[in-house]
């Protein structure tokens, strides 16, 4: 069994269940892609995975035991979650920000190891960062401050990296970037990839495995051929479309024709 | 893709001039007041070497100007950790209502019993402090709280405090000259005895803090970051404002309410040092001590024997700075 799972996974915000009895399993060594409509849970699903958000019932599986009855610092060392266009203080470093990865290794008032220091230099020459380790955040590209973003992770040292729409407000090929980055890291360093991703055809091009989520539940998982089908497309995002294969990769392609008005309309 | 040619900040290098400039005008405040004595004097009688002023800088001008140094940087520093927690730039001591719940607490001692000791005054300031402070925290405590509703409870928790003091001032008009310097804030008359309740607990909130920074750091980063790197985010900010309100608190019970250090220090320093805690904690905190000592020594200095209350220097020499900084902070934008 993968070393990440949910048993009977309830989610709520106050009162409100948004994802409702949920069963998955994340595979080792591949990459997962979380997808569905705006608001359809799939964030929150990542959340609660990477132990930011408490279930209100079921449990998150760490390696066979539960998330939330772990030592928070020891989950950081097995995993890192980055969250959707997080927010650095002004004058960061991209060197400073990735010494931030190795906090859940760092006792109180030690300072950093050796250990840190060459885990830094390796997540910034992984990420393709060392060159521009001095320069600050605010002076990067898009897909360049993403990509700091993800060596912070990286220098974490964990094996599980969770990703909440990484892509987002980048432009196309600051969004290639940052998921060639990400292919890299799963397919030469071994890491396990889960992320939120809104782009279906990215999402099929760049992951094993794809977890579809609709109205709280689950709707298809397995390989992007398993999951892009016609009834798929129709019920998950009300879309009639015709799919395809890359010419390229054989991966499966949605081609949108229109909206499939009677389904929307629900 | 934005292009900033910023100026490379030199930290250490600020934070080196700042002590610096300390250590001077404490020397030259030292010498200022109803007496003149020179900076050299004040140096040799410092190092024992001549005893013609001893006693009046020994008994009166060093305890009063380590109270300044004490205060302004503890009240500083307690705006540097607010601003960072709450993610708020107006966050400060006065903001959240610390400053308030002191006052309250003293005018309540000042006119109600007034024949109590003088030793009563700074604790029952500090007791107000830290009943406003656990209602915060109690506030804060809820989970999911945002930073900026805590701002608001705090501004909340203030103005009832504030209310209560004007009850007061009304109901029991005995002295309120007295209760108002209090609330201005006043270096006046202060001696070894206040160094003494003071010192203490900024010797143990300091380490404290310097624990703390690294985590205020992480905390910038934002609550989901700071939980993914293994930090529990309402605790630490619990445990992050409870240092602050202790600071403060401490301070104002010792000085009155002295207001607009622990909003404007930290925006000086974080023009000199950036964002870093590491880096802009030690600097809030020399400024802090740098603008009460000005305040202190100007109130002293301008017409002796007459003194102006530290708190109104505090006010007006700040708040045009403060306004020239934000101007200056909206065309960086």
């Amino acid at each position: 069994m993968g070393k990440l799972a949910a048993d009977q996974l309830t989610l709520s915000y106050d009162s409100t269940v948004i994802i409702d009895g949920v069963d998955l399993k994340i595979e080792e060594g591949k990459i997962t892609a979380l997808i569905g409509a705006n608001g359809c849970g799939k964030s929150t699903i990542l959340k609660s995975l990477a132990r930011l958000m408490a279930p209100k019932s079921g449990t998150v599986l760490l390696e066979g035991k539960d998330i939330h009855r772990q030592p928070s610092k020891e989950v950081a060392k097995k995993l890192a979650i980055l969250p959707q266009s997080p927010q650095a203080p002004e004058g960061l470093t991209v060197e400073e920000l990735c010494y931030f990865g190795r906090h859940p290794h760092k006792k109180l008032l030690s300072k950093h190891t050796q250990e840190d220091h060459d885990m830094v230099e390796w997540a910034l020459e992984a990420t393709g960062m060392i060159e521009l380790k001095d320069r600050t955040l605010d002076a990067l590209s898009g897909g360049q401050r993403q990509r700091a973003w993800i060596s912070m992770a990286l220098a974490q040292g964990t094996d599980l990296l969770l990703l909440d729409e990484p892509t987002t407000y980048l432009d196309i090929s600051h969004q290639i970037e940052v998921l060639e980055l990400l292919k890299k890291l799963n397919r030469d360093h071994g890491r396990t990839v889960v992320m939120v991703l809104h782009d279906l055809n990215q999402a099929a091009q760049y992951a094993d495995y794809l977890i579809s989520v609709l109205d709280g539940k689950i709707y298809n998982a397995g390989t992007p051929e398993d999951v892009f089908t016609q009834p798929f497309f129709r019920e998950v995002f009300g879309l009639e479309c015709c799919i395809m294969r890359s010419p390229i990769d054989q991966k499966p392609m949605c081609l949108p024709t229109g909206l499939c008005p009677k389904l929307r309309a629900k | 893709m934005k292009k900033t040619t910023r100026k490379q900040k030199r930290p250490l290098l600020a934070i080196l001039i700042l002590a610096v400039i300390l250590i001077v005008l404490s020397v030259i405040s030292i010498g200022i007041g109803a007496l003149y004595i020179s900076p050299d004097a004040v140096v040799t009688n410092l190092l024992g070497l001549d005893h013609s002023f001893e006693f009046i800088i020994q008994q009166y001008r060093l305890p009063r100007i380590i109270l300044a140094i004490l205060a302004g940087a503890g009240l500083a520093a307690a705006g540097a950790i607010l601003q960072g927690v709450i993610r708020n730039p107006l966050a400060s001591p006065d903001v959240v209502g610390i400053s308030k719940g002191s006052g309250l607490a003293a005018m309540a001692v000042i006119l109600i019993f007034p024949e109590s000791p003088v030793y009563v005054l700074p604790f029952s300031a500090f007791a107000g402090a830290a009943i406003i402070a656990v209602l915060l925290l109690m506030i804060a405590r809820k989970k999911s709280i945002q930073p900026s509703s805590l701002a608001l409870s705090g501004i909340a928790l203030g103005a009832v405090c504030h209310a209560g003091m004007q009850y007061m001032m009304v109901k029991f008009p005995g002295d309120v000259n007295a209760a108002l310097i209090w609330l201005t804030g006043s270096l006046w008359g202060r001696n070894w005895e206040e160094v003494k309740l003071l010192a203490p607990w900024l010797l143990i909130l300091f380490p404290i803090v310097c624990i703390l920074i690294p985590k205020l750091d992480l905390m910038s980063l934002g609550d989901e970051l700071a939980q993914g790197l293994g930090e529990n985010a309402n605790r630490l900010r619990f445990i992050l404002i409870f240092t602050a309100v202790a600071l403060a608190g401490s301070c104002v019970a010792v000085v009155g309410s002295i207001g607009f250090i622990g909003l404007l220090a930290p925006h000086i320093a974080r023009r000199l040092t950036g964002e870093k805690a590491k880096y802009l904690l030690p600097a809030s905190a020399l400024i802090g001590a740098i603008i009460l000592l000005i305040a202190d020594t100007l109130g002293r200095g301008i017409m002796p024997p007459v003194e102006i209350p530290a708190g109104i220097l505090t006010a007006v020499i700040g708040a045009p700075y403060f306004l020239y900084l934000l101007k200056f902070e909206a065309r960086k934008q």
